[in-house]
């Protein structure tokens, strides 16, 4: 298992050849979230919790590897100012089928959304604003 | 001797990200009456404890989690990473 939270922007082809080279699994999934212009925005400042991030996000990869027997599994999250288009994580999942590796993939997502430390804030011309947690995301823990 | 710490906009909310505080609150819910009592800007901060989530020594808990032994105390508002 692989985590990393850093301020650097990562490749996120090399980081997906990375974790694919030499694994005896048959499936990887992978998922990359960007910043998202919602309407008149510069960038994103995302904000964490040094220390209780990594212990966070780790607690749930091994949630995950564990639950659906992960071959390897990997969380890539930045923090400070990014601008439009930027990636700002990712995860990637490796397990004998894709029903596996896709539901893993899924459950860490949900989590990293409302379990992990971090908050974002949206900079546009018009201010500064914290994106509000929806409802929705803690729905999507319910199903796990 | 108790580290409190502040994220996102509750941390703007009261000035600063982190303050030293002498306690014998039992619990997260004593604490936060205690730092209600401080001044205006916690007052406001915590005016509404459902908007918070709160962390002791870096696990995720609830608001009546005992502070026994507690060496560090984040408040922060619903997390969305991701």
């Amino acid at each position: 298992m692989s985590v990393r939270v850093q301020s650097e922007a990562f490749d996120m082809g090399a980081e997906l050849n990375a974790f694919s080279a030499g694994l005896e699994a048959g499936a990887v999934v992978s998922f990359s979230g960007l910043v998202r212009d919602s309407g008149g925005m510069a960038a994103m400042e995302i904000e964490h919790y040094p220390g209780m991030t990594e212990k966070a996000i780790a607690a749930i990869a091994d949630e995950a590897i564990r639950r659906w027997s992960l071959e390897r599994a990997l969380v890539i999250h930045r923090h400070g100012r990014l601008e439009v288009g930027a990636p700002i994580m990712m995860v990637a999942t490796a397990a004998r089928h894709r029903a596996e590796a896709f539901a893993a993939a899924e459950f860490l997502m949900d989590y990293l959304k409302s379990r992990a430390p971090f908050w974002k804030k949206e900079i546009g011309t018009g201010g500064e604003s914290w994106v509000a947690a929806r409802e929705a995301d803690e729905d999507a823990l319910r199903r796990w | 001797m108790i580290d409190i710490l502040y994220f996102a906009w509750l941390r703007e909310r009261i000035g600063h990200g982190r303050e030293r505080l002498e306690t014998t609150a039992p619990t997260v819910a004593a604490l936060v009456e205690e730092l209600r009592a401080r001044d205006e800007r916690h007052a406001l901060a915590f005016a509404d404890i459902a908007a918070l989530r709160v962390a002791v020594d870096q696990e995720l808990t609830d608001f009546d989690a005992p502070l026994k032994g507690a060496r560090e105390v984040a408040f922060f508002p619903p997390m969305t990473g991701g």
